[in-house]
């Protein structure tokens, strides 16, 4: 019981805390990127989107930093045997976390966001380059500590019988780490330029400052076609490491209980709960299977029966086999959903070189509503991640069932469900209220808001 | 010196580190309404803060994250044992985090003042409870022989854990108090000075009672150690110049008597990192908490390469908002 509800508390506020996550570093990234057009052109409308959606950034970075502390303390609190089990591994990458890029990303956002018009311009702008370098180091080391759970690679297990680092570099070469880093970087950047592109449409389609969010809502496609097409090869590259190291989980994934070869792709099924090892596959695509989990035509992918008795053998009595239903139709949202943003954006592509992005009512209204599918995207990868390596909290060292703490009941892990829970209902209640209410007003003018008229040296104005 | 003695040691600076600066946020947090009458003066006092609380609080993080990859049964220990505590700390971190970027997003008088106590409260709990939770690694906690605790919440409520965190709340408070005194001018630097004395007395009284109850719970002797002897001198100086010209001695002196509680808390500890009440055999070690050596040095390189660069930018980042914040000369909202 104390151990299913620690799953649902990480499960909940990790999905929670990773909607705000993408938007801070795909945001962070444009945001510097309207900021460098300013620096360069001299622009004042550039100046004025940077300040526009520089205030979405923070006001999205406050939860995913108040958020995230939760991450931290939960492996302590609720998963002290697994916390003790792999600290002389995992907690090095936490901790460089802490040392080079929180450090980096919250003294430089203060710095950014307090130094308009303090600051040299061209030091204003490192400063916000910085924040996005901070981002983007910050998810590196949570993905080297994640990928390890994944594949542990460079440890040996010590006479106690905890896991210690023996060769650093090691997790920063694994492959589970590479690709799967290249996969949330881009998969942040997708988000953040489906939100700068909603946020576009939105004040588009109502006809006012036409021109300057036409300026963002090109800089969201011009970065977003090329990531998504990068995004949906480096998807399946990393299906193909994960079905060497973690053939369950791709198994799972397509609902594949027996061997085949070559394999074909289902576009749907019905059925295929727990127990329901023939659920109707409707749509069966040839081969398609065998190409996007091995990289070959008629490649062989082991199916989920004789993967169970192989893990039998192995590590015993036990039943090895994830969750099909959610590896199956995760996998399946995120692919379906990241062709559909594919195809919206090469729309807007073509829009842009027609010089008509303004005036298509429809695409514009599509791609208002298009901002909800990154965050589905982004819950169903880490479902498919974390879910498909179950039973185990480390792949093949430790399982999930014996990582909690002994110490802490379920009764306490039901009242503090309830607290974050409650909070961050309250949390987003304000956020969404915040990001809906900044992203439809007005654009300010250029200086109203920066204090620029008041001579150099003058008291500072009020930010917060 | 060993590995983890070091280790020790470093954690214990990046305590300290959090609190001599996210002290200061601390007590603005909860004295800006106090100290500031009006919504322009309690902006003003906000944002004295505003550039730097998010980069002092990340102190807090890396001090978890390092006891968690240099001492994992510590981090296992303490974390599982603290549970609920730890919850209502998230939450105080939830509450005044969110508040500074959202008070001031909407004209709303409610919606400001909500957030104003989000602020009060979040940042009177966390001194207090982190409080609690050192003073009962000192104190001891019944842990068994497999280092997991085996008390429930109300047993984290040792009489020495509650004045440690009074302590600490009351050391943040003087030290927000003459923050705040050299980071304003006029009535809200008249305001803040004549708080500091006022609580720079209290934190006198609490002080010498908390270092007495130490040297009690040590049970060393009485001789007091020479950082609780420059921890109590550095209070009375906060106090007395808190009054005067001297803002910056007097924030210096609270700085110092901060740093000074924290220290000679974890310089009681050691060898010790979390006492079993149950039986001292049980007691967390840095030796039988320790990540593996390989590990440790590890982390050392990482420590020794960025720590400098960290203290560079955060040093720039103080420097450069380094005046005095005043209203605006036309109130904008």
């Amino acid at each position: 019981m104390a151990n299913d509800l620690a799953r649902w508390q990480f499960a909940t506020t990790s999905i929670y805390h990773f909607f705000f996550v993408p938007v801070t570093i795909g945001l962070a990234f444009l945001v510097a990127i309207l900021q460098t057009a300013w620096y360069r052109t001299e622009d004042p409308e550039y100046k004025r989107m940077t300040r526009f959606f520089g205030t979405l950034l923070l006001i999205n970075v406050a939860i995913g930093v108040v958020t995230g502390l939760v991450q931290e303390f939960e492996f302590g609190m609720n998963w002290s045997t697994y916390s003790r089990f792999v600290g002389g591994v995992f907690g090095a990458p936490l901790a460089m976390e802490g040392l080079a890029a929180f450090f980096l990303e919250s003294t430089f956002l203060g710095l950014w966001l307090f130094g308009w018009d303090r600051l040299p311009k061209r030091v204003h702008l490192a400063c916000i380059w910085a924040v996005s370098i901070g981002s983007m180091l910050s998810a590196m080391f949570i993905l080297i500590a994640n990928s390890w759970m994944q594949h542990p690679v460079g440890y040996r297990i010590d006479k106690a019988g905890t896991a210690q680092l023996k060769n650093i570099w090691a997790l920063f070469v694994n492959p589970t780490f590479i690709w799967g880093y290249a996969h949330v970087i881009l998969a942040s950047l997708v988000t953040g330029c489906l939100v700068m592109l909603a946020v576009s449409a939105w004040h588009l389609r109502r006809r006012v400052h036409m021109e300057p969010f036409q300026r963002t809502a090109k800089v969201a496609l011009i970065v977003l076609i090329p990531t998504i097409v990068i995004q949906l090869s480096v998807g399946n590259q990393l299906g193909e490491i994960e079905n060497r190291y973690q053939p369950m989980k791709i198994a799972a994934a397509e609902a594949q209980w027996t061997n085949c070869k070559p394999c074909s792709f289902s576009a749907f099924q019905i059925g295929g709960g727990a127990n329901d090892k023939t659920p109707t596959q409707i749509i069966e695509i040839p081969h398609l299977l065998s190409v996007l989990a091995t990289g070959t035509w008629s490649g062989p992918v082991t199916g989920l029966n004789q993967l169970q008795s192989q893990y039998q053998a192995k590590y015993g009595p036990g039943n090895y086999v994830p969750d099909v239903f959610i590896q199956y139709w995760s996998m399946r949202v995120m692919a379906y959903l990241a062709s559909a943003i594919l195809l919206l954006a090469v729309w807007g592509g073509w829009l842009i070189y027609k010089g008509r992005l303004h005036s298509s009512r429809i695409f514009l209204w599509l791609s208002v509503w298009a901002v909800l599918t990154p965050f589905l995207m982004n819950t169903a990868g880490w479902l498919l991640t974390e879910s498909g390596r179950q039973p185990w909290i480390v792949q093949g060292l430790q399982k999930t069932a014996v990582a909690n703490s002994p110490s802490v009941s379920a009764s306490d892990i039901w009242i503090s469900l309830i607290v974050f829970v409650l909070a961050y209902v309250v949390l987003a209640v304000a956020d969404l209220g915040l990001m809906l209410r900044y992203s439809r007003r007005d654009l300010a003018d250029a200086d109203a808001e920066t204090g620029a008229e008041e001579p150099a040296g003058a008291v500072p104005a009020l930010t917060y | 010196m060993q590995l983890h003695t070091i280790w020790f040691i470093i954690i214990s600076v990046f305590w300290i580190g959090f609190f001599v600066l996210e002290g200061f946020d601390f007590g603005v947090g909860v004295l800006h309404r106090v100290i500031g009458r009006d919504e322009t003066e309690q902006r003003v006092a906000i944002n004295t803060i505003g550039p730097w609380w998010d980069g002092n609080e990340v102190w807090l993080i890396v001090a978890g994250a390092a006891m968690f990859a240099a001492f994992p049964g510590w981090y296992a220990t303490l974390f599982s044992a603290g549970y609920l505590a730890l919850v209502l700390v998230l939450v105080a971190l939830f509450a005044r985090g969110v508040s500074f970027e959202y008070r001031g997003k909407r004209e709303s008088a409610r919606w400001r003042s909500g957030w104003s106590w989000a602020l009060t409260i979040g940042s009177a709990l966390i001194p207090l409870l982190l409080g609690v939770a050192f003073g009962d690694l000192l104190h001891g906690l019944p842990i068994n022989s497999n280092h997991d605790y085996t008390g429930n919440f109300f047993d984290l409520l040792t009489g020495y854990g509650l004045m440690t965190g009074v302590t600490l709340l009351t050391l943040s408070l003087l030290h927000g108090a003459t923050f705040l005194a050299l980071r304003t001018t006029g009535e809200l630097r008249d305001r803040a000075r004549a708080a500091g004395r006022r609580l720079g007395m209290l934190a006198i009284v609490v002080n010498l009672a908390w270092v007495i109850w130490t040297l009690v719970e040590i049970g060393g002797g009485t001789v007091p150690q020479p950082t609780q002897i420059f921890g109590l001198i550095a209070v009375i100086f906060a106090t007395v110049l808190a009054g005067g010209n001297n803002d910056g001695w007097a924030f210096s002196a609270s700085a110092f008597a901060i740093a000074a509680a924290v220290g000679q808390l974890f310089i009681a500890l050691y060898p010790n990192v979390m006492i079993s009440s149950t039986n001292h055999a049980y007691n967390l070690t840095v030796n039988n908490s320790a990540a593996g050596h390989y590990p440790l040095v590890v982390m050392t390189v990482v420590a020794v390469l960025l720590m400098p660069l960290v203290l560079l930018y955060q040093g720039w980042s103080f420097h450069v908002f380094h005046q005095r914040v005043t209203a605006p000369p036309a109130p904008t909202s």
